[in-house]
C-alpha cells in the first residue's frame, strides 16, 4: 500500500514536472527576446559534445572554439559588439543536436550562425536553416555538394569539403608514385565510419578510380568503430597499396591499433583531417609513427601569434576554457578558425550593415558570402603562417580549396608536403551535379546573379 | 465526486459498447483532442512544436503500433525501427518513382510496404517465442539497416546514403509550418489511435489476447495462431510503417539509415514497457517519458544550479541527465512494473470513491 501511494505521488510529480518543462523554454525564449532589443550583442549557439562516444575530439574543438569568441571580446568585441554564446550538449546525436538547435535559435535575438560539428546534425539542419534564415557553417565537414550556395544558400562548407580533402589525398598518392599515370592497377582501400560523414568522399574516389584506373575498395566501419578486426583482415588479405582513414573519435585509435596489430605499415595510411589529431594517435603513440593525415590548412600550431595572445589574454587570468595545455592542438586550432570565419563573417556584414549594429542571420550570410580574408588580415589577427586567404562568394561557399599533410612522428604533428589544391576540374561538375539533384528533389530554384547581390 | 458512475444506467446494447462507456472518460477524451487542435496552436512557440509536440505525436504512433504487438499479442519485437525504416524509405520512393503521387497516399502506402515485410519477418514467431523471438527479429533490424545502407535503389544513388524530401502537400495544403506539420501529425495520430481502439475491442484484438494470455488455450477454442500473430505483426508494421514516414517526411525532412538504428527498436519497446503493455494510453505515456523528460532535465538542472550559485558545465548537466533518467526508468520499473498506465488506472480507480473511500 505504501508502495501504491509512493507510485501514485511520483506519477503526479512527473506530470507536474512535464508540465513545468513545457512552459520553461517558452519562458526562456520570451526572455532572450526582451534581452535582444535593448542588447547589442551577438549571439552564438554553440552544438558541442563534450560526453559520449565522440568526446575526446568534441572537446578541444569546443574549447577552442569558445576561446575564440572570449578573444574577441577581450580584444573590444567587433567594433564594440560583444559575443554572446550559449551551450547546448549534443552527444554528437542528430535529435538531440536538432532540439538544441530549435531551443537556442530563438534566444537572444536569435542565433548568428550555428556550426553542430556533425555531418548527421547539418544533414537535419540544412532543412530549416532557409526557412530560419540562419547559416549552417561546416568548415570542413557538411556535405560536399553544399559549396554550390546557388542551390545551398544557407550552407557554408568554409575552407574545406571531404571531397575536396579526398581529392588531395589522391593527388598526393599520385605524386609520391610519380604521376597520375602511375596509378593505374593500385589498389586503394577506404575505411570509412558508416554514416553519411564517412560516406561522403566515396563519391569522389570512385570518379577518380574511373579517371586513373586505380582499384578503391570500401569497407565501412559501424559506429562507434571500435570493433575493426574483420575489416583489417580483409586488408590483411588485400593488400593495398594505401589505407585512407575516414574516422572519428575512438575509431581512429582503434585503426590505427590494428594496422599495427596486423602489420599494416602506418607509412602507407592517410586519414583525413578528423583522424589526424592528437587524441587519434596519442594512444597509440610510437605505434602511429608514419601516419600521415591531411592538415585542413592548419595543423597544430602551439607557436602561433593567436595561441600566444590567448595564453596570455585568457588563460593567464584564468578565462580559458579546458587545459592551458591543449592550446594549440590541432582540433583546438580546427575549432579557433570555425570561430574565427563566423567573428570575421560579422566583422564583414557589418561593413555594409552598418558597423557597431547587432548582425542578423540573414545579414549574416551576406558577410559569410563575401568574406574576404587576405595575407594582411591573417597576419593581423595572429594566423599568419597557420592558415592561407579566405575569399567566398555567391557561388562558391568554400572559399579556399588548399590542404597539405601532415606525419605523427611519434610525438608530434609536423607538416610532411607542400600546399596541395583541390582540383576544380574534378569538383565542380560534381558539386553542380550533386547539388542539382537536390535542388530537383527539393524543388528549390537557383539563385540568378541579381538573387546573390540582395 | 466528480468521477461516479452511480445512477447511469445502460438501456441498450449499443451504449454497453461504446469505446468509452463512461460519460466522464468519453467527455475527457473529445476536450483533450480538441484541445489538442485548437487550444495547443494558441499556445505554444515554435520550439515546443518542432523539438518536442511533432516527435511526441509521431514517436507515440509508433509506440502504439509496438503496443499492439508487444502488449496486446504478447510478441517481443526488436524490429520496430526496421519496420519504421521501411515505411519511410518506401513512402520516399512512391514520392519520387510515381508522378504525382499523393503524399499521404505515400504515406499509406509505405506503411502497406512495411505491414508486408512485417508478415514476412514475423513468420518466426510461429514457431519460436519470447527471447527467441525478439532475437528472430533482431534479424530484420539488422538486414533492413543493411539494405538501406547498401542497396544503392532504395536511396535512389544518393552519394551518403541520405535521402531528402520537399514539403509535402495534401490537397493543396503545403505542409511546412511547425503548426501544419503539428496539425497533420495530430490528426493521423487521432485517425490511428481511433483504429486501434475499435480493432482492439473487436473480434481481431480478442484474438490477439487470446494468444498473449495463452496460446494453447486460444487454440483450443478455435483461435487460429498463425492468422492471429500474423495479422499482429501486420498491424503494427503498418502503424510503424506509417509512423517511420512522418518521423522521415515531416519531422526530419531528410534522413539516413541511422534514424532508425536499433537504438530506435530498443527506445520503442521500453516506452511500451515504461508506458504500459496492453493499454492505448500507455503508448502515449511512454513516448511522453522517453522524449520529454531528457530534455526537460537538460534545461531544467542548468536553472537548478543558478538556484544554488552553481555554474553547471554542459557535460555535467549531460551526465546527470543519464543518472537521473535511468534511475527514474528503474524506480518506475519496481514500483509498478505494469507501466505509468496502470498507475493512471489505480488512480482512477482512487478517484471512483473519493473522497468517500471504504
Amino acid at each position: 500500500m505504501k508502495l501504491r501511494k509512493l507510485a501514485v505521488a511520483a506519477s503526479i510529480a512527473v506530470m507536474g514536472l512535464s508540465a513545468a518543462a513545457l512552459s520553461t523554454p517558452a519562458f526562456a525564449q520570451a526572455k532572450g527576446k526582451a534581452a535582444a532589443t535593448s542588447g547589442q550583442e551577438q549571439f552564438f549557439p554553440l552544438l558541442v559534445y563534450r560526453t559520449g562516444a565522440y568526446a575526446p575530439n568534441g572537446v578541444p574543438w569546443a574549447n577552442g572554439f569558445l576561446d575564440y569568441l572570449k578573444l574577441t571580446n577581450a580584444r573590444g568585441g567587433v567594433n564594440g559588439v560583444k559575443m554572446i554564446w550559449e551551450e547546448c550538449e549534443t552527444g554528437y546525436a542528430t535529435d538531440r543536436g536538432v532540439e538544441c538547435y530549435e531551443r537556442l535559435k530563438g534566444k537572444h535575438g536569435g542565433a548568428t550562425a550555428v556550426q553542430p560539428l556533425s555531418t548527421g546534425i547539418t544533414f537535419a539542419l540544412t532543412e530549416k536553416a532557409p526557412v530560419d534564415k540562419v547559416p549552417v557553417v561546416t568548415a570542413g565537414y557538411g556535405r560536399s555538394e553544399s559549396q554550390d550556395g546557388s542551390v545551398f544558400g544557407w550552407n557554408f562548407p568554409l575552407i574545406g569539403t571531404y571531397w575536396m580533402g579526398a581529392d588531395v589525398l589522391v593527388q598526393h598518392i599520385a605524386k609520391k608514385e610519380g604521376g597520375f599515370d602511375k596509378l593505374k592497377g593500385k589498389k586503394i582501400t577506404l575505411v570509412y565510419h558508416d554514416s553519411p560523414y564517412g560516406k561522403e568522399p566515396i563519391a569522389l574516389l570512385q570518379e577518380r578510380a574511373k579517371m586513373h584506373g586505380f582499384d578503391l575498395s570500401l569497407l565501412p566501419v559501424a559506429h562507434p568503430g571500435v570493433e575493426q578486426k574483420a575489416t583489417w583482415l580483409q586488408i590483411r588479405q588485400n593488400k593495398p597499396d594505401y589505407v585512407f582513414l575516414w574516422g572519428w573519435g575512438v575509431m581512429n585509435s582503434t585503426s590505427l591499433k590494428e594496422a599495427q596489430a596486423t602489420g599494416y605499415p602506418r607509412e602507407k595510411m592517410y586519414g583525413i583531417w578528423w583522424a589526424g589529431a592528437e587524441p587519434d594517435v596519442k594512444d597509440v603513440g610510437d605505434g602511429a609513427k608514419g601516419y600521415s593525415a591531411l592538415a585542413m590548412q592548419h595543423g597544430a600550431e602551439p607557436n602561433s601569434k593567436v595561441v600566444k595572445e590567448i595564453l596570455e589574454k585568457l588563460h593567464a587570468k584564468g578565462q580559458g576554457t579546458g587545459p592551458k595545455e591543449e592550446v594549440g592542438q590541432v582540433l583546438y586550432m580546427r575549432g579557433l578558425i570555425s570561430s574565427m570565419l563566423s567573428v570575421e563573417g560579422v566583422r564583414k556584414a557589418q561593413e555594409r550593415y552598418g558597423k557597431g549594429k547587432r548582425i542578423t542571420g540573414e545579414q549574416m550570410r551576406w558577410g559569410l558570402e563575401n568574406l574576404d580574408l587576405d595575407q594582411k588580415a591573417l597576419d593581423g589577427m595572429g594566423l599568419g603562417g597557420v592558415m592561407r586567404p579566405v575569399k567566398t562568394s555567391c557561388l562558391d561557399h568554400m572559399g579556399s580549396a588548399w590542404a597539405r599533410i601532415h606525419t605523427w612522428d611519434g610525438k608530434k604533428w609536423n607538416f610532411s608536403s607542400d600546399w596541395y589544391q583541390g582540383d576544380e576540374k574534378v569538383l565542380r561538375p560534381m558539386v553542380i551535379a550533386t547539388a542539382g539533384k537536390y535542388a530537383e528533389e527539393k524543388k528549390i530554384v537557383r539563385r540568378t546573379a541579381d538573387d546573390c547581390k540582395k | 465526486m466528480f468521477y461516479r458512475e452511480n445512477g447511469q444506467f445502460k438501456t441498450s446494447y449499443k451504449a454497453d459498447q461504446q469505446a468509452f462507456a463512461i460519460p466522464q472518460d468519453r467527455w475527457a477524451i473529445v476536450a483533450i483532442v480538441a484541445f489538442a487542435f485548437i487550444g495547443v496552436p494558441l499556445l505554444v512557440d515554435e520550439y515546443m512544436f518542432r523539438a518536442i509536440l511533432v516527435p511526441f505525436l509521431i514517436l507515440s504512433l509508433a509506440a502504439l503500433g509496438v503496443n499492439i504487438l508487444v502488449g496486446y499479442c504478447g510478441q517481443i519485437t526488436l524490429g520496430a525501427g526496421a519496420s519504421m525504416a521501411v515505411g519511410a524509405y518506401a513512402s520516399y520512393n512512391f514520392l519520387i518513382r510515381v508522378d504525382g503521387m499523393p503524399a499521404l497516399a505515400a504515406i499509406l502506402l509505405g506503411g502497406l510496404m512495411a505491414a508486408a515485410a512485417g508478415i514476412v519477418f514475423g513468420a518466426p514467431s510461429l514457431r519460436v517465442r519470447g527471447l527467441y523471438l525478439a532475437v528472430a527479429t533482431l534479424a530484420a533490424q539488422f538486414f533492413w539497416d543493411w539494405a538501406f545502407l547498401r542497396i544503392k535503389w532504395f536511396t535512389n544513388n544518393s552519394s551518403s546514403g541520405s535521402v531528402s524530401v520537399a514539403d509535402i502537400n495534401l490537397l493543396g495544403w503545403t505542409i511546412n509550418t511547425p503548426t501544419d506539420k503539428y496539425l497533420f501529425c495530430l490528426g493521423i495520430l487521432v485517425a490511428f489511435s481511433v483504429m486501434a481502439k475499435n480493432l482492439l475491442r473487436g473480434n481481431m484484438g480478442r484474438q490477439w489476447m487470446a494468444i498473449r494470455d495463452m496460446d494453447v488455450a486460444a487454440t483450443v477454442i478455435g483461435i487460429r495462431p498463425m492468422y492471429a500473430k500474423l495479422t499482429a505483426f501486420a498491424v503494427s508494421s503498418f502503424y510503424l510503417g506509417v509512423a517511420g514516414a512522418l518521423w522521415g517526411m515531416v519531422n526530419l525532412g531528410s534522413w539516413e539509415p541511422a534514424a532508425f538504428s536499433i537504438d530506435r527498436s530498443l527506445q520503442l519497446l521500453f516506452m511500451v514497457i515504461i508506458g504500459g503493455m496492453g493499454a492505448i494510453s500507455g503508448s502515449f505515456f511512454g513516448a511522453a517519458f522517453i522524449v520529454i523528460l531528457p530534455i526537460f532535465l537538460n534545461q531544467m538542472l542548468p536553472l537548478v544550479g543558478t538556484l544554488f550559485g552553481l555554474d553547471v558545465s554542459t557535460a555535467l548537466v549531460s551526465h546527470v541527465e543519464f543518472i537521473i533518467f535511468g534511475s527514474l526508468i528503474v524506480f518506475f520499473l519496481i514500483v509498478e512494473p505494469h507501466g505509468i498506465a496502470r498507475l493512471w488506472a489505480t488512480g482512477r480507480e482512487k478517484l471512483r470513491l473519493w473522497p468517500f473511500p471504504h
